[in-house]
């Protein structure tokens, strides 16, 4: 055999080897990767008891409650299923608002109210003016888009 | 004038994306002038030490 | 065509070729930076979630995309020094890797002056975070890998080596999003579908990653040159070139 034939044998049995052990080791990780649980895995029970977790979901439209003195903020999270209630004091990341996508870490309470320590906004993967996502708002509600004047 | 303000305000972002732009514009200029630094060094050393070679081979 | 390829890859050929090619490639390159960043920092509107904030996009996804797109690159062409001990193929390898880490680091840093203000944090290790950042140490082993050893075509092999290894890291970074709950997005710009990014935005993001490109291609010459001079220091055609002052 030519050397530079053994030399592509080599390169091609080591890149075979290497997206098996690839594969194997995502295979074992599996979950392990997942960087935050759904409300409906919380209320099943899938994620770990008296652990600090993460769960993430939509902030429930109309279910932010600011109370009155401190920063301590009340709210509900969703992934359209289920809904987990949430408690949390601190400073919320701009993006925080109703019906935004959010990461809360905590521990779930014995009231099942998730007690946070962080909340991280998550955004989604659109990119659009103001004005665009207006239109694209009123056109969903089924409304006429408005002439601009 | 106004304008030019609120350019280099962005929305009150401005520490993150000048940020941003300053880092970017630091490495990439970095990774251009360090080969040519490297170039015009090695440049003259060679032609230094091949002058050298020919007046000894040449007398 | 055999003919051809050989003579584009002899060192002398391509050290002239890289030399007259480099002030065009870098012109094209500031061209497109500034139309870029025009378009991207003054014309594109803000976003309607982001605000301005979301105007390092136009830097941290185009650096993204080249940290892929280098490694690529340099494992391609590390595999075929390996194969068929082509010495152009390593030296672009080598090459390669300094501006794919530089490019790494500025999607990570970039990445974490976009995340502070938008999700709250600088940093999280999420799936898509973790493995650019693994990224990162590949780029780091492959270059540590080629100044470890004093021949440096024993290095480009051992680095090639790492390199190849490394590619499968490249999909996992690609489907992260996809495939795990990740604090960061899903992909805007995909080859299926039309990309969920106004055209006001996406023309600046698409020019800014063309000027990266051709960043690339300027930077890579220009290593290459300083690369081939090194390793070649003692043959003719380097003493002719000097000469003439190439």
């Amino acid at each position: 055999m030519k050397p530079r034939r053994q030399r592509m044998i080599f390169v091609a049995v080591m890149l075979l080897g290497v997206a098996l052990a690839g594969v194997l080791v995502l295979q074992a990780i599996g979950e392990n990767m997942l960087y935050f649980y759904s409300p409906t895995q919380i209320k099943s029970g899938e994620a770990p008891a008296n652990h600090t977790v993460r769960v993430g979901g939509l902030v429930v439209e109309g279910s932010v409650r600011r109370e009155t003195q401190g920063v301590t903020v009340n709210f509900e999270l969703t992934d359209t299923a289920e809904r987990i209630a949430v408690v949390y004091t601190g400073i919320l990341p701009d993006l925080f608002r109703e019906g935004q996508g959010i990461v809360a870490r905590g521990r779930i309470g014995k009231d099942g109210v998730f007690v946070a320590e962080e909340v991280l906004a998550k955004h989604d993967e659109n990119y659009m003016p103001p004005d665009v996502a207006e239109a694209l708002e009123t056109a969903r509600s089924g409304g006429q888009v408005k002439a601009k004047p | 004038m106004n304008n030019l303000a609120e350019f280099f305000h962005m929305g009150g972002y401005a520490l993150y994306v000048w940020g941003a732009y300053g880092l970017a514009t630091v490495v990439l200029s970095y990774d251009l002038i360090a080969p040519s630094w490297r170039l015009r060094g090695l440049k003259r050393r060679l032609a230094l030490r091949h002058t050298h070679a020919d007046s000894v081979s040449q007398p | 065509m055999w003919y051809w390829f050989h003579r584009f890859a002899s060192p002398a050929y391509f050290y002239r070729f890289a030399g007259k090619a480099i002030p065009w490639l870098a012109t094209l390159t500031g061209l497109l930076l500034l139309a870029g960043l025009y378009g991207g920092l003054v014309l594109a509107p803000a976003d309607y979630q982001q605000g301005d904030s979301y105007r390092i996009i136009f830097i941290h996804v185009p650096s993204a995309w080249m940290s892929l797109f280098i490694y690529v690159v340099m494992a391609t062409a590390g595999g075929i020094g390996l194969i068929w001990h082509i010495k152009l193929a390593e030296v672009i390898a080598a090459c390669s890797a300094p501006i794919g880490a530089s490019f790494t680091f500025i999607a990570l840093a970039t990445g974490s002056l976009w995340g502070k203000p938008m999700w709250g944090t600088w940093w999280v290790w999420d799936a898509r975070l973790t493995s650019e950042l693994i990224l990162l140490f590949l780029y780091f082993g492959v270059i540590a890998l080629q100044s470890a050893g004093e021949d440096k075509r024993t290095a480009s092999r051992a680095s090639a080596i790492l390199a190849l290894v490394g590619v499968i890291n490249i999909p996992i970074i690609h489907f992260s999003v996809e495939w795990w709950n990740t604090l960061h997005q899903g992909a805007t710009v995909s080859k299926m579908g039309a990309p969920s990014i106004h055209t006001s935005m996406l023309v600046p993001l698409l020019i800014m990653a063309l000027a990266c490109k051709f960043y690339y291609a300027t930077s890579l010459l220009m290593r290459a040159r300083v690369e081939l001079l090194e390793r070649e220091h003692n043959s003719n055609w380097i003493r002719e070139a000097l000469k003439n002052h190439e």
